[in-house]
């Protein structure tokens, strides 16, 4: 049971919209969270690679994926320091797009990036229209501190599964727990269980 | 990388408000004693959790200010001006009153002194509070790592931890301490007056080698810092940031 503090009442202002997580507020900013240094790869040199097994099974370069097709996207992201923030609108290529034609058994993946980050997700939270590679934000390239050139957009778990500065999807048999699901942090980060930290 | 994570569940523990410490006329060290924490890693970080009478929540994290102590916490909170828990937590809080938190959480920001080489720390505002529990640590433990903290702060009267930095600093040979004030400066202030920069960062640590470095502060601030820090030779992959505060869009 959740314990009363007293005096506390909060400001009031809760939000109504039924889609504000458990435990999130909601903002109108865009806070940035990284563990590291913003990596900065010149584009000349990016590409984006699915691989499995050691054996990769597709590349683009920064050129070929823009020429695939694009979506774009308004959807409500949720960080797991508490904020969530409704209606960001992105610009992409979808990752089952990345995956069309690609044969495998994988349950799950791998997303790596740029500075060494990495996070695991089930491959069917990465299929079906939920997932994107995403170098557009609000209509502008998408800044290298918020993940630019390009980031993952996964909206429907915590943000940190949206890998900035992701470079590739490494197909997987076992779920692997990624950097911060090493660290404690949940291995799937579902926001509307507060899947935040192990054993959540 | 990293080292110890966090083991288990997290549970929700009860903590105690044993004392309130004024540290600058917007920042308060608030000292708690919460049964049942099993202690954590200087640079970690704890989720606080109100609760209203009419069942309203609301969540936040901060910094733990002080290596680990038994079940003493100090957590040290700047007030925001829009805030809905900081100034609950810096104003209305009393001792004897009791909330909820978590933790420890977060273990890649993290230095116990078992990581070989010197040590740079960064900090930007109330970004200082996680190193602060690195320099205790440090002190307590009575290790010689060779270290500096570059901090800036807007003006003298805002650096929280002053006399207390002062003192590490004036023990130990081995630990700098260097203040940016960026706005405003004391009447014969003969340190750093401006916003960190390369210039600045390449005084203050010299070329990269084989340092571990934190950086903490503001989103603007850490992106300068680690930046520089790189471009003057630093291992990206040793440079640890925090983040904290909006993007400015």
């Amino acid at each position: 049971m959740a314990f009363i503090t007293r005096g506390f009442r909060g400001r009031g202002d809760a939000d109504e919209s039924g889609r504000v997580p458990p435990g999130q507020y909601r903002t109108e900013e865009f806070p940035v969270l990284s563990a590291g240094p913003t990596p900065h790869t010149p584009l000349e040199h990016w590409s984006f690679a699915i691989s499995e097994g050691g054996e990769e099974l597709a590349r683009w370069s920064w050129d070929e994926l823009l020429a695939l097709p694009r979506e774009t996207v308004t959807v409500d992201i949720h960080c797991v320091t508490k904020w969530s923030k409704l209606d960001t609108t992105w610009e992409g290529v979808s990752v089952d797009t990345l995956l069309d034609g690609v044969e495998t058994e994988a349950a799950y993946v791998t997303a790596w990036s740029d500075g060494g980050y990495t996070t695991n997700l089930p491959l069917e939270d990465v299929t079906g229209g939920k997932a994107w590679v995403a170098f557009g934000y609000d209509g502008e390239p998408l800044d290298p501190e918020h993940g630019g050139p390009a980031r993952l957009l996964v909206p429907h778990l915590y943000f940190w599964k949206s890998a900035k500065w992701v470079r590739g999807l490494r197909l997987m048999d076992e779920d692997e727990p990624g950097f911060w699901e090493a660290l404690g942090y949940h291995l799937y980060g579902d926001p509307w269980r507060e899947q935040r930290y192990w054993g959540d | 990388m990293a080292g110890a994570a966090v083991l288990g569940r997290l549970v929700w523990l009860l903590a105690e408000v044993v004392e309130l410490v004024p540290e600058t006329p917007r920042v308060t060290s608030l000292v708690l004693d919460v049964p049942g924490w099993a202690g954590h890693r200087p640079g970690q970080h704890v989720d606080v959790r109100l609760t209203a009478e009419d069942g309203y929540q609301a969540q936040r994290s901060y910094s733990i200010a002080t290596p680990a102590d038994g079940e003493r916490l100090v957590l040290t909170v700047e007030e925001l001006d829009d805030g809905e828990v900081s100034p609950f937590l810096t104003e209305e809080l009393r001792p004897g009153d009791r909330f909820e938190l978590r933790g420890p959480i977060g273990g890649h920001f993290v230095w116990d002194g078992s990581a070989g080489g010197p040590l740079h720390l960064v900090a930007g505002g109330s970004g200082v509070v996680p190193l602060m529990a690195m320099l205790r640590h440090r002190a307590e433990a009575g290790l010689d790592v060779p270290t500096t903290l570059l901090y800036s702060s807007r003006t003298l009267e805002q650096v929280i931890y002053r006399e207390e930095l002062d003192a590490l600093a004036g023990a130990d040979p081995a630990l700098r301490v260097v203040h940016t004030l960026t706005r405003a400066q004391p009447d014969g202030w003969d340190g750093y007056a401006r916003r960190i920069d390369g210039e600045m960062l390449a005084e203050v640590f010299g070329e990269g080698g084989e340092a571990n470095v934190f950086v903490c502060g503001p989103t603007r601030f850490v992106e300068v810092a680690a930046d520089g820090l790189v471009a003057l030779g630093y291992d990206p992959s040793r440079v640890r940031t925090e983040r904290f505060g909006p993007s400015g869009r």
